[in-house]
């Protein structure tokens, strides 16, 4: 590897400067996709066959990049990890790819996430199990999977992903990569395979802060498309990245942090923990105030059920247009619609999507919706109070990503400690999606050898501050730029 | 027993006359090509979005205006979710009452035979309409054309009570819309399609809810001729129950279809396998704030409706109320005397035209006014040139069939044809001297006190100038030179 570790500015100098050009970077990358696909199973497609553009001001033209698979790549295979849509080839853009495009960005592959996005584990991809490069027996989580293996094993400086419960910003946290999904409408959300639309963002996953705030500019701005966007063209996330923060004022939430309030906490949670508050430390070393605040645990434990009943209501319709008559791998050999329709809804989908489609038809039945949908919805919003509540007196929240390092791919899920209390600090990034927050992981530390992360979350709008808040405490704590080991 | 007839009707209608479709930027325009106007969208290929055509929204709103409804505050739609092979996303975009629509709890005044109407509004809504599908031999086809076209649903009280009422109110709505200009409502494209409640009650009793028999929806009469057919046969089928005894087993609450080859409703499914909707909100399409300003342009843009143009024909034109009724029935035919008279026409003179010879022609051929070569600038000059007398009202019936049939302009045919009059005083004079010389027994027999007799010689005049002469000039110079002559 010879520049495909660098960061995307470097990459844009040494272009510039002719020391290399867009040609070579793109047989690098493609050479090391088919190292990273050998080892981790990490693309759906590899395009040997991408071509170098022309170098223009642009800081991503000329470099390559990966696309999450559920965004739809014109001409280019485009699954969503899933059987249902194997063989589709889209024929227009997402409007975000079309950007990143149009600024000049080679995309060399497609990387394979849990199946249209509804995973956190990059397990359920239909080409196979996406591996830890810090340590294979371990998972990436999910979905955008691929690309955060990818990322983290240097195969070039960015790869987009899309995030609807922190499916962006956990499996940065479990590659020792950043992760950074803007406030909702940012993005426009045109092309993407939605998963559950009130919840879906898009983003990037980098190695550091800056390449972030580099290619969310570009993939940012309003879309005749998608009434959810809003203008941001005030916006400019690179510039607003000082390091300035003297002032800046954090809290973290005393109900996830403290290990007090985990009788059963393993080796791993206390280090993570402590690590956390080394971290906190930091913050406050360079001028940041952070402050322990407490939020209604019953509110912060119902989380996760909200998730669990909105996601999946929204994803059973959302995927009701999978049917195989216009799209797919129609059923054959059937004499009427409804079993053609069956059938091919029963083979291509996974069993856990199914799961996932009988939970979001249940709640949103008509005598059902009152007691689970609408309840979801009614908690969602008094989550988001909550963290709107914060944002008055703090410019962010800072807390923990997940409960330790990556998982292990065959360890039996029972065997964590289960208790409420664990899942609530496991899947508290699901309250940015809630509120469309801003929200950024970036990596703290290592416990064994494998990388852990902490995440801020901001308020809607105030993405500089969030980005250059994570660029200040990137720079305090050195874990940036980094390329996994495995091993080490 | 005489039983009192419960109806109440959901009509929908496609609003034609946006440029594009509700949720879509594909055309919204009728094709019989298939698959011509369609978007990624309209097929809901993974990762489309809705986009809402506000100009939809605006001509919702103002029908909703028109038919004394209350407006949101806020627009949003809902998700119908369902499979079916027509419905290319597996939910249809709609509203769904109780949830705010496009207009909640309106009425409508109507004529039924020259009496005036009332019939509640519960509410109307827009949503998107599906594809159309073609069933052949051993294959069904699907049209993506309709898919995403607006469609308003109007869903009326069961304030209605009887086929003749159901029919009226259906033609006042096609009306409204078509003055509008929502919609050309035009059921033969398939634009308008109606779902019909009814039940039967005992007249004696009190006409409140817990009285009212069991309701029976029959779905898509597509026809207002198949509205009043499946309303009679209906209440025919509802009533013999009664009075056979078997009402309360034989009449359920149901979805029947009206089948129009055997001129009966089949049934198609109980209540009670009604399906489930899963209705929600769609969450890619954020809530909107109609601002009063809006509103209130919206308001002020309604135009003149049907009821208001046959007030002003009585009142300014002198038309005849019959006359005035006939010629706002259909906008296009009150659109086209009001431009002929905008040319200079005189309104009586084209009130006639349009009425007689061009209705009954349209009638005869079954087409509409559009579709055939006379405009109103024609009609204006063929009225012109009785009324300067170039030619006679006869003759302008033969011009005004040429115009149709030679697709020539009525001046270039009365010129090709010779057919100018003879208005020329002196021309005549030396004609009518000629008959009189020609015919002394008749002018010996001729008696002033019975004018009739003057046909003869006029049908003489007639003969000589092949039809040409004036015959008003002939006429009185005739009159004039025969009276002298028995003085």
């Amino acid at each position: 590897m010879k520049y495909m570790n660098k960061s995307i500015e470097k990459l844009h100098e040494l272009l510039k400067s002719g020391e290399v050009t867009s040609k070579e970077l793109i047989e690098e990358s493609l050479k090391l996709s088919h190292e990273v696909e050998e080892k981790y199973n990490a693309f759906v497609t590899i395009l040997d066959d991408a071509k170098e553009v022309e170098v223009t001001d642009n800081l991503l033209s000329g470099i390559p990049c990966g696309i999450k698979d559920n965004y739809s790549t014109k001409g280019v295979l485009s699954t969503g990890s899933s059987n249902t849509l194997k063989d589709y080839v889209p024929f227009f853009d997402a409007t975000a790819y079309a950007k990143l495009k149009e600024a000049g960005a080679v995309m060399v592959n497609k990387t394979a996430m849990d199946e249209f996005g509804m995973g956190g584990t990059g397990t359920t991809c239909h080409t196979g199990t996406v591996l830890n490069p810090w340590d294979k027996t371990r998972m990436c989580a999910g979905s955008s999977s691929g690309s955060a293996c990818a990322v983290a094993a240097g195969v070039y400086p960015y790869a987009t992903g899309s995030d609807t419960g922190d499916s962006i910003r956990k499996p940065a946290a479990y590659c020792g990569i950043v992760g950074y999904k803007p406030t909702y409408g940012m993005i426009s959300r045109y092309g993407l395979f939605p998963f559950a639309s009130s919840l879906d963002h898009l983003g990037v996953l980098t190695r550091n802060v800056k390449d972030a705030a580099i290619v969310v500019d570009e993939m940012k701005g309003i879309d005749k498309n998608d009434m959810t966007t809003w203008d941001s063209s005030k916006i400019n996330l690179k510039k607003s990245l000082t390091g300035e923060v003297k002032g800046k004022k954090l809290c973290y939430i005393k109900e996830l942090c403290d290990i007090n309030e985990y009788p059963n906490a393993s080796k791993e949670l206390k280090e993570h923990l402590e690590n956390f508050f080394k971290a906190v430390e930091l913050a406050k070393e360079i001028g940041m105030e952070v402050e322990e605040v407490s939020v209604d645990r019953t509110l912060l434990n119902a989380s996760a059920s909200v998730y669990v009943v909105i996601s999946c209501a929204e994803a059973t319709s959302n995927m009701s247009n999978l049917t195989g008559i216009i799209f797919g791998p129609r059923s054959k050999g059937f004499d009427n619609w409804i079993d053609m329709v069956k059938d091919y809804r029963t083979k291509g989908f996974s069993s856990l999507i199914k799961r996932r489609f009988v939970i979001g038809s249940y709640v949103l039945q008509s005598q059902n919706q009152e007691r689970y949908f609408r309840n979801a919805q009614r908690v969602r919003r008094l989550l988001v109070d909550a963290w709107k509540d914060l944002f008055k007196k703090y410019d962010g929240v800072i807390l923990p990503v997940g409960v330790g390092p990556a998982k292990h791919i065959d360890g039996d899920k029972d065997m964590l400690t289960n208790d409420l209390a664990t899942v609530a600090l496991d899947e508290h990034l699901q309250i940015g999606n809630y509120g469309g927050f801003p929200s950024i992981t970036i990596p703290d530390g290592f416990i064994d050898g494998l990388p852990v992360a902490l995440n801020i979350t901001g308020n809607c709008y105030d993405d500089e501050n969030v980005l250059n808040i994570a660029y200040a405490l990137e720079n305090a704590l050195g874990f940036k730029d980094q390329i996994a080991k495995e091993g080490e | 027993m005489e039983y009192k007839v419960k109806v109440g009707l959901e009509m929908h209608c496609e609003i034609s006359e946006t440029n594009t479709k509700v949720f879509s930027s594909a055309r919204n325009s009728y094709s019989v090509v298939p698959n011509e106007n369609i978007r990624p969208v309209d097929m809901a290929f993974p990762g489309i979005l809705p986009v809402v055509n506000k100009e939809a929204v605006r001509m919702s709103l103002m029908a909703s205006m028109v038919l004394n409804c209350k407006q949101p505050k806020y627009m949003y739609f809902e998700r119908k979710n369902y499979y079916y092979p027509d419905l290319p996303k597996g939910y249809q975009l709609t509203q769904n009452p109780p949830e705010d629509t496009v207009g909640m709890m309106g009425y409508v005044d109507f004529e039924v035979n020259g009496e005036e109407k009332r019939v509640r509004i519960d509410n109307i809504h827009l949503e998107e309409d599906a594809a159309s599908l073609d069933h052949l031999y051993d294959v069904s086809t699907i049209d993506y054309n309709r898919a995403g076209v607006p469609l308003l649903e109007l869903v009326t009280m069961p304030d209605i009570s009887s086929a003749d009422e159901a029919v009226a109110f259906l033609e006042h709505m096609r009306s409204v819309y078509q003055y509008l200009g929502i919609s050309e409502a035009d059921s033969k494209k398939g634009q308008i399609r109606c779902d019909v409640n009814i039940s039967i009650m005992d007249e004696s009793l009190e006409d409140i809810p817990q009285n009212w028999g069991t309701k029976v929806e029959i779905k898509n009469v597509n026809s207002f001729g198949g509205v009043r057919d499946a309303i009679i046969y209906e209440v025919k089928r509802q009533t013999k129950a009664k009075e056979n005894g078997t009402y309360d087993t034989e009449i359920e609450q149901e979805t029947r279809r009206w089948d129009e080859e055997s001129g009966t409703t089949i049934r198609m499914r109980s209540k009670v396998d009604a399906i489930d909707y899963k209705y929600f909100v769609e969450p890619n399409i954020p809530r909107f704030k109609l601002s009063d300003e809006w509103l209130e342009d919206i308001r002020k843009s309604i135009p003149e409706l049907a009821y208001d143009r046959k007030k002003r024909y009585m009142n300014d034109y002198g038309l005849s109320e019959y006359d005035s009724n006939i010629l706002v029935k259909e906008k296009k035919i009150s659109d086209f005397f009001e431009e002929t008279i905008k040319l200079g026409a005189d309104p009586k003179e084209a009130c006639n035209w349009v009425n007689g010879m061009i209705l009954s022609y349209l009638n005869y051929h079954l087409l509409t006014i559009d579709e055939i070569y006379i405009t109103p600038e024609m009609l204006r000059d063929l009225i012109k040139l009785i009324d300067d007398k170039t030619i006679s009202s006869k003759q302008a019936k033969d011009v005004f069939a040429k115009v149709l049939e030679e697709k020539k302009e009525p001046r270039e045919i009365v010129k090709d044809e010779g057919m100018m009059q003879i208005t020329d005083e002196s021309s005549i004079e030396g004609i009518v001297d000629e008959v009189i010389a020609e015919n002394p027994q008749v002018v010996e027999s001729y008696d002033p006190a019975n004018p009739k007799a003057l046909d003869y010689f006029i049908g003489q005049v007639m003969k000589k100038t092949r039809g040409k002469a004036n015959p008003t000039i002939a006429y009185n110079m005739m009159k004039e030179k025969l009276d002298n002559l028995k003085k």
